[in-house]
């Protein structure tokens, strides 16, 4: 397929930011670091957005269907002449989505740090850890098979790690970028496995023919998949599950997602790009890569739907009661993708019926601009207050004009509000749910209302409640703080009107997205009840909050301990792990395997010490045991061996 | 006629000789004496060995005027090492040469 | 007995008698001169086995030269009247022992072999050692020749630089000790 090699640069633009930045950057120019990475990026940008209009309007829509376009592809391993792992590009909607969010939101923070980060020590570091994050999620989304997205898979991971840690002379963001690792790492296990077993099953790596293999009801492979079970599960659901697990850590889906709010350790563009926009949904995007898959395997899907709905619930909840900022987004961010999950685990696979799965993108897409429109506002707060802690804003509507406007934007899309990005795709996937089951709906309408509170609470608490009286002035930022957020702002306005459906879909055909508008009348009503309850509790100082707390007790202060997840974590890890596993390995490891080294390493010593005496250096000696070993040697071969 | 095995019971009396003076001698040069008495004993059979079990062929004696022709040189070296031992220490005795041991 | 067999008793018992007293004569010189005789006694018995050209390298080789240059030794490291240092009795037993053992064991070997004589005559004229010492083909012995002819060239120039070394004067062994204390204090 020709006319898509420019996607290639997509790729390694960013790819060269790290490399030069990486190398180079601190010794001569980590002054003009940031605008090194800003212009490739915006050459990125361009390209993918040229990408989208070339695939979306000229060329990628044949015979009513989005194609899946090879736009480059080779063999890199050669393991048989059947298994072998492919290093490609794989152009279909939604990855042609992915890149148009990913490299855009990563533009709009590589010129919000500009900003933000100017005057630091490690100014290119930080940049080239940008451009290593930018190319890694890049090409994870246009992976073309599985062993690749693996490998940017791990690639995003330890960028992340590497930026969560970037201020690295504090301990806790030192912990915290370990915990992310190591947490992710551990899902990472079931992803590989999981790969493991598509790739055995499916009898490829590759996802369009692993898909093709495994769908089919008739094929020998899905026989083979189906048929072979462990613990009375099959094999399929096994995989799937396990490849869910990957995505489950990386996504910080319930119990994996303990390391999501710890992240927030790192510098907030960071948080804005990575931890909100773009890594955090790579589980999403590989339920939804694989989702023909899981949606034969019911399963899986309805591990899916209850992880994601769960999760969804539960961070919301803990996000009404958290104080730090960047945590209550953080929180936050799990509830919407969340939301993304299940939006998923409700979707059929045809026509009308798949309308989760557009919901599902379609919120991934929208939320990208909204929740890194709202990180960099509280960027731009914390930079001038020096603080994440609500307790120390309040009032700063007149010093920061801008900001707040941007983030009332930002909170009213996420609380879905029209005409806001939130609304429209927020009412997609409550749609969807709705058609599923009841259950399900009444859960989704719960969280939303839950959105809109506890987003409001940040809203007034950050810019109302009282009169700023802080130590330092806060103001607006630098021109490149700015322009991201008014661009992000308008994006978070108007993407909704994207008649999305058009262009990601299930089976890749277009559809009509039909909107009901007595149907979403009862979601705008609960968000605007949020609101106003928000309202009543934070614009003004009261003491309505305390007794609210007090009225929930200690369900109250479960929820601001975040439900004891991360004691309960340290409680299974040092009290069971360690004690039960841990110890009890390296005391093996001790006695049994360096143990029986050393008495090989003793034991060469006490030979060693016990024939020493016969290297006496007394000639004569030498002689006798010469002629005693020809001696023997005559009695054994003239005598005994005859 | 004597057979050749009278002629290998001289030629292995006489090594063993050569041997227990090579243990016993704390002198260096007594040793190399024992030593060329040992060479000498081989050199004996081989020559039996040519004379009667191949009279045809010539591999003994050449052994043996190889084997004479390496004891030259070797006596040579080692009373070479001896003379110059003696000028270090004063003395031939076997155990005065230890600097190799340490 | 014919007159052949008593010679080779004779040379025989001349041959043990003079290597024991060699190897246990407490004085050096000693030991040498019975070496001399013991060697000639061998060289009797290359002429008494037809070996003539062998008996006269061993005469020429070992009494001319090695027995000289072990006199010479003796004169130089002017042990010629000393007399050795005698070992312990119990290693001397030992060695005995050994030595019987040793003998023991190879009599019995001979013993049990059964030698089979040729009754070829045992023709061994100088021309013909001649041409097979520089012969390369088939009974040739060219390249042993070469490899003996640079061994004995290696082993002069051995012996030579051997004794040049000595001339550099022991070093003072006090000196050495300062210098060692002075490098461990450093």
């Amino acid at each position: 397929m020709g006319g898509y090699e420019h996607t290639f640069w997509i790729l390694f633009l960013p790819a060269i930011s790290f490399v030069l930045l990486g190398l180079l950057g601190r010794k001569y120019f980590n002054k003009s670091a940031g605008l090194i990475g800003v212009f490739l990026l915006l050459l990125t940008t361009a390209l993918s957005l040229y990408n989208a209009y070339q695939y979306f309007f000229v060329n990628g829509l044949v015979d009513g269907v989005y194609l899946k376009i090879d736009a480059f592809k080779f063999t890199w391993l050669t393991f048989s002449p059947g298994v072998s792992i492919d290093m490609g590009i794989l152009l279909d909607p939604i990855s042609v989505m992915m890149l148009v969010v990913v490299s855009s939101v990563s533009l709009m923070v590589h010129i919000f740090s500009l900003g933000y980060m100017k005057g630091e020590e490690r100014f290119a570091t930080y940049y080239s850890f940008l451009g290593l994050f930018t190319f890694a999620m890049l090409g994870l989304v246009v992976s073309s098979n599985l062993f690749q997205m693996y490998m940017f898979w791990e690639l995003v991971g330890i960028s992340s790690y590497l930026l969560i840690g970037f201020y690295f002379q504090r301990p806790s963001a030192v912990a915290a970028s370990k915990k992310a690792f190591i947490v992710t790492r551990f899902a990472d296990l079931g992803f590989l496995i999981g790969i493991l077993m598509l790739a055995f099953y499916g009898g490829s790596l590759d996802f369009n023919t692993i898909i093709q293999h495994l769908s089919a009801h008739q094929s020998s492979e899905y026989l083979a998949a189906t048929t072979a079970s462990f613990l009375g599960v099959t094999a399929l659901t096994w995989g799937l599950t396990l490849v869910f697990m990957g995505g489950a850590g990386k996504s910080a889906m319930f119990p994996l997602h303990v390391w999501l709010p710890d992240a927030m350790e790192g510098p907030t563009p960071v948080s804005a790009l990575i931890h909100a926009a773009t890594m955090v949904v790579a589980g999403v995007y590989l339920v939804a890569r694989l989702f023909p898959l899981y949606a034969l395997n019911g399963a899986s899907l309805e591990i899916v739907l209850n992880v994601g709905l769960f999760t969804a619930l539960f961070a919301a909840i803990i996000a009404c009661t958290q104080t730090d900022i960047k945590r209550v987004l953080a929180y936050s961010t799990m509830s919407q993708i969340g939301f993304m999950m299940f939006a998923l685990g409700v979707s059929g696979t045809q026509g009308e019926q798949g309308l989760g799965y557009t919901a599902s993108m379609f919120h991934l897409f929208t939320h990208a601009f909204f929740k890194s429109l709202l990180f960099l506002g509280a960027g731009a707060v914390i930079h001038f207050v020096h603080s994440n802690e609500m307790k120390d804003m309040g009032g700063l509507r007149k010093w920061m004009p801008l900001t707040h406007v941007v983030f009332l934007v930002a909170c009213l899309a996420i609380a879905g509000i029209p005409p806001f990005a939130g609304f429209f795709s927020k009412e997609e996937i409550l749609l969807a749910s709705y058609n599923k089951s009841l259950w399900v709906y009444t859960i989704a309408l719960i969280t939303s209302g839950l959105t809109a509170f506890y987003m409001f609470r940040l809203y007034f608490s950050i810019f109302w409640r009282k009169e700023y009286n802080g130590h330092s002035h806060p103001q607006e930022g630098s021109m490149s703080m700015k322009i991201p957020l008014i661009i992000l702002a308008i994006c978070s306005a108007l993407v909704g009107f994207i008649p999305f459906g058009k262009f990601v879909s299930v089976d890749s055909q277009p559809q009509e997205t039909h909107f009901h508008l007595m149907f979403s009348i009862l979601p705008v009503i609960l968000g605007v009840v949020g609101i106003l309850i928000a309202l009543l509790m934070y614009k003004k100082e009261n003491d309505r909050p305390q007794s609210m707390a007090k009225a929930f007790g200690s369900f109250y202060r479960a929820a601001k301990n975040k439900f004891y997840m991360d004691e309960l974590y340290l409680f299974v890890t040092k009290n069971i792990i360690f004690k039960w596993v841990g110890r009890p390995s390296a005391w093996f490891d001790r006695k049994v395997v360096d143990g029986s080294m050393n008495e090989i390493a003793n034991l060469t010593l006490e030979t060693s010490k016990a024939i020493k005496g016969m290297q006496s250096g007394k000639i004569q000696r030498y002689a006798m045991y010469f002629f005693g070993g020809i001696a023997f040697l005559i009695i054994l071969f003239v005598y005994i061996l005859k | 006629m004597i057979p050749v095995s009278h002629i290998l019971f001289l030629s292995a009396t006489l090594f063993f000789i050569g041997m227990y003076g090579f243990v016993t001698r704390k002198n260096l040069i007594t040793m190399l004496m024992a030593l060329e008495l040992m060479l000498n004993s081989v050199n004996i059979n081989f020559v039996a060995f040519n004379k009667y079990l191949y009279p045809g062929k010539l591999d003994g004696i050449f052994f043996t005027i190889f084997i004479i022709a390496v004891a030259a040189a070797e006596a040579a070296v080692a009373i070479s090492i001896i003379i110059n031992l003696y000028r270090m220490h004063k003395t031939i005795d076997v155990g005065a040469a230890t600097e190799l041991k340490h | 007995m014919t007159a052949h067999q008593i010679i080779f008793y004779c040379l025989a018992a001349l041959i043990l008698i003079t290597g024991l007293l060699s190897v246990t004569c407490p004085k050096v010189f000693r030991s040498a001169i019975f070496l001399l005789f013991s060697l000639i006694g061998i060289a009797g018995l290359y002429f008494w086995m037809e070996a003539e050209f062998i008996a006269a390298v061993q005469i020429s080789v070992y009494v001319g030269g090695i027995v000289v240059i072990i006199i010479f030794s003796i004169f130089l490291t002017e042990q010629a009247g000393k007399e050795t240092r005698s070992i312990h009795p119990v290693r001397t037993v030992f060695a005995v022992l050994a030595a019987f053992s040793g003998m023991i064991l190879t009599y019995l070997t001979v013993l049990n072999y059964d030698f089979v004589e040729s009754n070829e005559a045992f023709d061994l004229n100088i021309p013909r050692i001649g041409n097979a010492m520089v012969a390369t083909g088939e009974g040739g012995f060219s390249l042993p020749f070469e490899v003996v002819s640079i061994l004995l060239l290696a082993a002069m120039i051995g012996c030579i630089v051997v004794a040049m070394r000595s001339s550099i004067s022991k070093p003072d062994e006090k000196k050495l000790t300062e210098s060692i204390t002075e490098i461990d204090k450093a």
